[in-house]
């Protein structure tokens, strides 16, 4: 897929975090009741995760689901994979009321490697950042400057940012200035 | 600044994160029905000083509308609850009666 | 004069010199120097004008609350006016102007003001200037605005160079005060296990503490400010701050903290402020106290300082303001500046204490080192223009009546300490008059509250009232406890710290000084230094019936400039108490608003400012768009393009050849703006059936209708296209501006109405980059791409397809905005920009023309498509649009529908839509009015209807127009008259809206 051009052709930053846009990542956006195992029982097959509970994230071999709200979920997967297993699943959902959109185009997706990360994102979101409240398993869905976003922790050193793809530019724009080498907080303790 | 919880993410939301809907458990009235009733459902709405129910979306967030009881002068929260409702839950009824008796709002009480 | 001293001086570092310079004359201080200490050190008393008798200011205060110096600060791109010298550190390179004066500081023209100042008392300006008219606008108002005012405004085409963000911090604890009772309070509150947050504006930690001496447990309170400090630091769930201001406490515990991370050292790289947003379960305010000034006449002559100040630049910067000082006092405080200062081994003729049975062990101590001590004593007045040279002295009790010349030339007054209630008081927090203390203090029971209903701020140490060392210390160990306790941390902190320091005897209330001081003394007593107003002034405005505290502020202005009152409130109202007869609490005082102190533009901004000043939304096609120079247009938060002029090519010219050159051939629109929301479920039809005024769930899979959105109010919001996907599955596009509103409507009415109906929606929006191929060969194009068959019986007019075209997974709509033969293709973002070269790269042999909005417009408007936003403001109805073949009548209900059954809404006489054409062919003016003959209700020119879009039209080549008229579509061919911005009218025809290929043969082809 030569012809595939990210919103910024993977734009990185190096500060007091690294930023990446990541290439790659496809994303599944489903709508439907996530108590159901009608539903989690599909996603479990063709996406190998145990749908996770409240704001939760569950990950594995490469794919991956993010509690968005009790009846939506994002799920990850290979980019150049997310339309056959978005047909997958819908195929299996196909009795159950649920909806199932092949959503990788539309968002950008950024990585933050670096301790500082928790700083960088507390610059930008409403969230109580500090260790030991927001932890790796966790999904916020927010607000980050001026544009909703959603964000979570890979490890202590790795977090993922997802925005809409159309304002891709302005989340590297707030992300890299947060992440200004000499803008440290230091207010986090590890 | 308000903080309020969203029941469906169960994140303690700050206003920015969130949009206001103005009153809540208003009852929709369409083709057939008279003026007075059209105009009453569309126009007219509560503006208590003390308790009041309001809508809210977690718009920044989970997208969930839900609902909030609060005093409109105090800003004390009595409680968030679910926007699948026609009214407010009992128990958060009483709790608000405890804290304020007496309080009126349209026909609950 | 002032001078620096060879002793004293704990906060600065005589091994480090430093240059600065104070209107262009150089100076030198110390590292730990702030402006203010610099230039009393270079004997510079003289800092600015008043604003509005340009009289000679000094430095009066040594914080936050200084009202007089205030200076111009740095230059060019970083002039900053109105920076308060004593909280300015000095750094390298510093450069300090002085304000309010012309044409220098020390010769100053309008002090002629000065001379007239008793007639320009409260309300001068509100009684003189009214008649005639015309003059306040052009000549009193220049003049006013020449010689009042304070700093200059940075240049208009100055650009801050420097950066600011924000950080969003959570705590169980905030704690607003870093002196001993924040330090208490932290200690206290930590230890009880809560997160805690502790902020202290200045540089340094312990307030005024080290300089009032006193032990804590049994060390120099600097001990023990080093030790708590290190304390602190030790303890993993504490956090300290130092400048970073507390500039406001809000509902449910936010507190904006502003840090000033550079301002010192300006050469620093990084944001030079921060904006801490803070969410805290409990707030302790440890924000101390201030100072009174006395109200006497001469009280604003430099040299006149508030007691504490001569105290903290003495003991903090070895500064001493003068060499012969009198206290002038109503308390024992005082008394510890005078010992100060006699043992810095300066002259101190005269205590003049006003309570006739003066002071306690404080007095005795000065009396023991020889200093004079004078009871019931007053100043009378002060004399000096520019500097102080001597005082007067009489009885407090007494009339003016002078009794003695002290001659000096420094006077450190003290009226008392009113404890920093602001940060309580932001969020509803009240007072009460404490009698004793002559001050207001937090009520506990009045608390402000948060969202669970309960107090949520706690004041601490002499915030809270309390004055003695010991007892600052229990009390902010207690509000810690406190604080920690009601966040949900039991355990308990221990001990507060012992504070010892000598017993004081009570306060005696000065308002006026001497007691009986005549109008002459009053009309030279000060009560704002920084706004010019006097003790005559609040007694003349309540004279004038300003009864109201608030009243009175605003009609004399006391205590609304950029010190917001911090020295002049109290002496104010109770000055207004006096006036009207009646007690202070009485009174009351006037609300107290964040911030405490000003904070910069630049930190409310944090960093939205140049490329990140707001959202740019940029579709997959947007860099070759910009690349190829288009113009731009906002809409919403995105850029489309208006047009692709040419080198050389007008805009006006490049829509025009765009409009040919598709209406001809074959054009290509970037249409990805278009909202794009798939809805699915068994439900859906039942509830797009709701949504839009036509009936959609009749649409068959693999067709497209074009429908109506209204809002409950029966009003027009968005229009677009539905393509149905399957028998559970539709695709809704929206207007480019209305993708996330009518996905949040659907989602506000499946939410919260129709909860019990299956339906999910997904707002799918960005996903595709939707490419629109317009234009007579526009089949010919998509032929030559191949893959998929789009001949018109294959894919008909309002069909929709999927497939592979040219290699790209596509959705193709064959739908049509402009009339023409058209394909809205959509394929995934990503591959938009490849998919939209490979069109432009095959359509050259039929010279494709990218299009830009106004193009759209046009070609819309020549086939009388409407536009929302043009010709819908949020008052008009489909009806009003003759969309009425888009509206179901077979329908029950939708949104909207019993609305439009009002009866304004059926009335006749709504104006309704047609097409314009001038008898000229020029071009109408947008939002031109028809006018009628008569006039209407108001006395205007009636009107009888408004044109909603108007273009010329290169295919017709003439003006064309769309405009609700009355009664329009059953006056075809009248002539109406609209208005031109010139004041003339110009002519236009009704005619049919459909100005272009009526039986619609391009597109259906």
């Amino acid at each position: 897929m030569s012809d595939v051009q990210l919103a910024l052709g993977g734009a990185s930053f190096d500060g007091l975090v690294k930023i990446e846009e990541l290439a790659g990542q496809g994303m599944i956006t489903l709508r439907g009741d996530l108590g159901d195992t009608a539903i989690t029982g599909p996603v479990r097959e063709v996406f190998g995760v145990d749908m996770p509970g409240q704001r939760g994230t569950a990950f594995a071999d490469g794919k991956g689901a993010l509690w968005m709200s009790p009846d939506e979920a994002l799920l990850l997967c290979d980019y150049d994979e997310a339309q056959k297993l978005a047909d997958d699943l819908a195929a299996k959902l196909s009795d159950v009321h649920a909806l199932v959109v092949n959503t990788s185009d539309a968002r950008s997706v950024f990585r933050l490697k670096g301790r500082a990360l928790r700083e960088v994102l507390a610059k930008l979101a409403p969230v109580d950042m500090s260790p030991g409240t927001f932890e790796p398993g966790e999904v916020r869905r927010t607000r980050m400057a001026q544009v909703a976003a959603a964000f979570w922790m890979d490890d202590a050193g790795t977090a993922r940012v997802v925005c809409f793809r159309s304002v891709a530019a302005y989340m590297f724009g707030i992300l890299s200035s947060a992440a200004d080498e000499n803008a440290a907080v230091n207010h986090f303790a590890n | 600044m308000l903080l309020l919880t969203c029941p469906y993410c169960g994140v303690a939301a700050e206003e920015t994160e969130l949009h206001a809907g103005g009153e809540a458990h208003l009852k929709r009235f369409g083709p057939g029905s008279t003026d007075e009733e059209f105009q009453t459902y569309l126009f007219q709405r509560e503006n208590p000083r003390g308790v009041h129910f309001e809508r809210w979306r977690h718009a920044n967030g989970c997208g969930k509308w839900f609902h909030a009881a609060r005093d409109t002068v105090t800003l004390e929260v009595f409680g968030t609850y679910s926007a699948q409702t026609l009214e407010p839950p009992e128990d958060l009824l009483k709790k608000i009666r405890d804290k304020r008796p007496g309080f009126e709002w349209r026909d609950i009480a | 004069m002032s001078t620096r001293l060879s002793t004293h001086g704990r906060l600065i570092n005589r091994g480090k010199q430093i240059s600065f310079s104070f209107n262009n004359t150089r100076m030198t201080g110390f590292e730990g120097d702030t402006l203010a200490s610099a230039l009393l050190a270079n004997d510079q008393m003289l800092m600015g004008r008043s604003f509005k008798y340009h009289r000679p200011r000094g430095v009066v205060a040594s914080g936050s609350e200084e009202p007089n110096a205030l200076v111009n600060l740095g230059e060019g791109d970083r002039l900053e006016p109105n920076q308060r010298a004593t909280t300015t550190e000095l750094f390298p390179g510093l450069k300090a102007t002085s304000q309010n004066h012309w044409p220098s500081l020390n010769r100053d023209i309008g002090v002629v003001n000065n001379s007239l100042s008793r007639f320009l008392p409260a309300g001068f300006y509100y009684k003189t200037f009214i008649q005639p008219r015309a003059f306040w606008k052009h000549v009193y108002e220049p003049i006013i605005r020449h010689s009042a005012g304070l700093g200059k405004a940075p240049r208009a085409d100055a650009r801050d160079p420097d950066t600011y963000e924000h950080f969003y911090a959570f705590t169980d604890v905030a704690i607003i005060g870093g002196g001993v009772a924040g330090l208490q309070a932290a200690l206290s509150a930590g230890r009880a296990g809560a997160k805690v947050l502790l902020l202290e504006q200045t540089a340094h930690w312990g307030g005024r503490a080290p300089v009032d001496g006193g032990t804590i447990d049994g060390m120099a309170p600097d001990v023990w400010v080093a030790e708590a400090v290190a304390a602190l630091q030790e303890m993993p769930n504490v956090t300290l701050r130092n400048r970073v201001m507390g500039a406001g406490v809000y509902d449910h515990g936010y507190v904006l903290g502003y840090e000033r991370l550079t301002d010192h050292a300006p050469q620093t790289p990084g944001p030079r402020h921060r904006l801490w947003r803070i969410r805290a379960k409990q707030i302790v305010t440890a924000t101390g106290a201030i100072e009174r000034p006395l109200c006497f006449s001469g009280n604003d002559v430099p040299g006149v300082l508030l007691a504490s100040a001569a105290r903290d630049y003495l003991v903090n910067y070895g500064v001493a303001p003068g060499e012969r000082t009198v206290i002038v006092t109503n308390n024992d405080d005082a008394y510890r500046t005078a010992i100060a200062l006699v043992e810095a081994g300066l002259d101190v003729p005269a205590i003049l204490d006003a309570r006739p049975q003066g002071g306690g062990a404080l007095m005795e101590e000065a009396k023991a080192l020889g200093i004079r001590v004078e009871l019931d004593a007053a100043v009378v007045k002060v004399k000096g223009m520019k500097r102080v040279l001597s005082v007067l002295r009489g009885k407090q009790s007494g009339d003016g009546t002078v009794e003695e010349e002290i001659f000096c030339d420094a006077v450190a007054m003290s009226g008392g300490w009113s404890p920093v209630v602001h940060l309580w008081s932001h969020c509803g927090g009240k007072l009460t008059w404490d009698e004793a203390q002559a001050a207001f203090r937090p009520d506990a029971k009045r608390a402000p509250t948060g969202a669970d209903g309960e107090a949520f701020v706690i004041p601490a140490g002499s915030a809270d009232g309390e004055m003695a060392l010991a007892k600052v210390l229990e009390n902010a160990a207690a509000a810690g406890q406190s604080a920690a306790g009601r966040a949900g941390f039991e355990k308990q902190a221990g001990e507060a710290a012992k504070g010892e320091a000598p017993d004081e005897a009570p306060i005696t209330p000065v308002w006026m000084m001497p007691k009986g001081a005549d109008y002459k003394l009053r009309s030279k007593a000060w009560l704002d230094y920084q706004n010019d107003v006097k003790v005559s002034d609040v007694q003349l405005a309540a004279r004038e019936g300003f009864e109201s505290v608030e009243h009175t502020k605003r009609y004399t202005t006391l205590g609304m400039a950029t010190d917001q009152g911090k020295l002049s409130n109290i002496n104010g109202l109770a000055t207004l108490a006096n006036a009207l007869g009646e007690n202070i609490p009485q009174v009351g005082t006037t609300t107290f608003r964040p911030p405490f102190t000003p904070i910069s533009f630049g930190a409310i901004a944090g960093e939205a400012r140049g490329d990140i000043f707001q959202p740019l939304r940029r579709t997959p096609i947007h860099d070759w768009i910009d690349a190829k120079g288009a113009h731009w247009e906002p809409v919403g938060h995105w850029r489309r393009p208006y047009a692709f002029p040419n080198d050389g090519e007008s805009v006006h010219d490049a829509v025009q050849r765009e409009v040919n050159a598709t209406r001809k051939s074959l054009g290509l629109l970037d249409a990805s703006t278009l909202g794009k929301i798939i809805v699915k479920g068994p439900d859906a039809g039942k509830f797009l059936d709701m949504l839009y005024t036509n009936m959609m769930s009749t649409l068959k899979p693999g067709k497209c209708r074009y429908g109506l959105m209204c809002t409950e109010n029966g009003f027009l919001t968005d229009d677009g296209v539905v393509a149905r996907l399957d028998e559970d599955t539709f695709l809704c596009h929206t207007t480019t501006g209305g993708a996330d509103r009518i996905h949040a409507h659907m989602e506000e009415w499946l939410q919260t109405e129709w909860w019990d109906w299956k339906v999910w929606t997904v707002n799918a929006t960005e996903q595709f980059a939707q490419v629109a191929v317009v234009g007579p060969n526009a089949r010919k194009l998509l032929e030559k791409l191949g893959g998929m068959d789009v001949s018109a019986e294959t894919l008909p007019f309002m069909g929709w397809a999927d497939g592979t075209l040219g290699g790209f997974p596509v959705r193709i709509f064959r739908i049509s905005f402009s009339g023409e033969l058209s394909f809205e293709i959509a394929t995934p973002a990503n591959l938009g920009r490849a998919f939209w070269d490979k069109l432009l790269d095959a359509g050259g042999e039929w010279n494709i023309t990218p299009y830009g909005t106004e193009a759209l417009h046009i070609m819309r408007a020549e086939k009388g498509f409407i536009m929302i936003g043009d010709e819908t403001d949020g008052t008009v109805i489909p009806q009003d649009l003759g969309l009425n073949w888009a509206i179901s009548k077979k329908k029950e209900d939708y949104l909207g529908k019993r609305a439009q059954a009002r009866s304004h809404m059926t009335d006749p006489r709504r104006w309704k839509l047609v097409g314009l054409e001038t008898l000229d062919g020029s071009v109408l003016p947008d939002g031109a009015y028809a006018v009628a003959p008569g006039t209407n209700a108001n006395g205007q020119a009636a009107t009888e209807g408004r044109v909603t879009s108007t273009y010329h039209s290169p295919t017709l080549g003439r003006g064309i127009a769309m405009g609700l008229v009355l009664n329009g579509p059953d006056r075809m061919g009248d002539v109406l008259k609209f208005t031109k911005g010139d004041g003339g009218t110009v002519e236009a025809k009704i005619v049919d809206p459909v100005f272009f290929d009526r039986e619609g043969e391009k597109q259906n082809v």
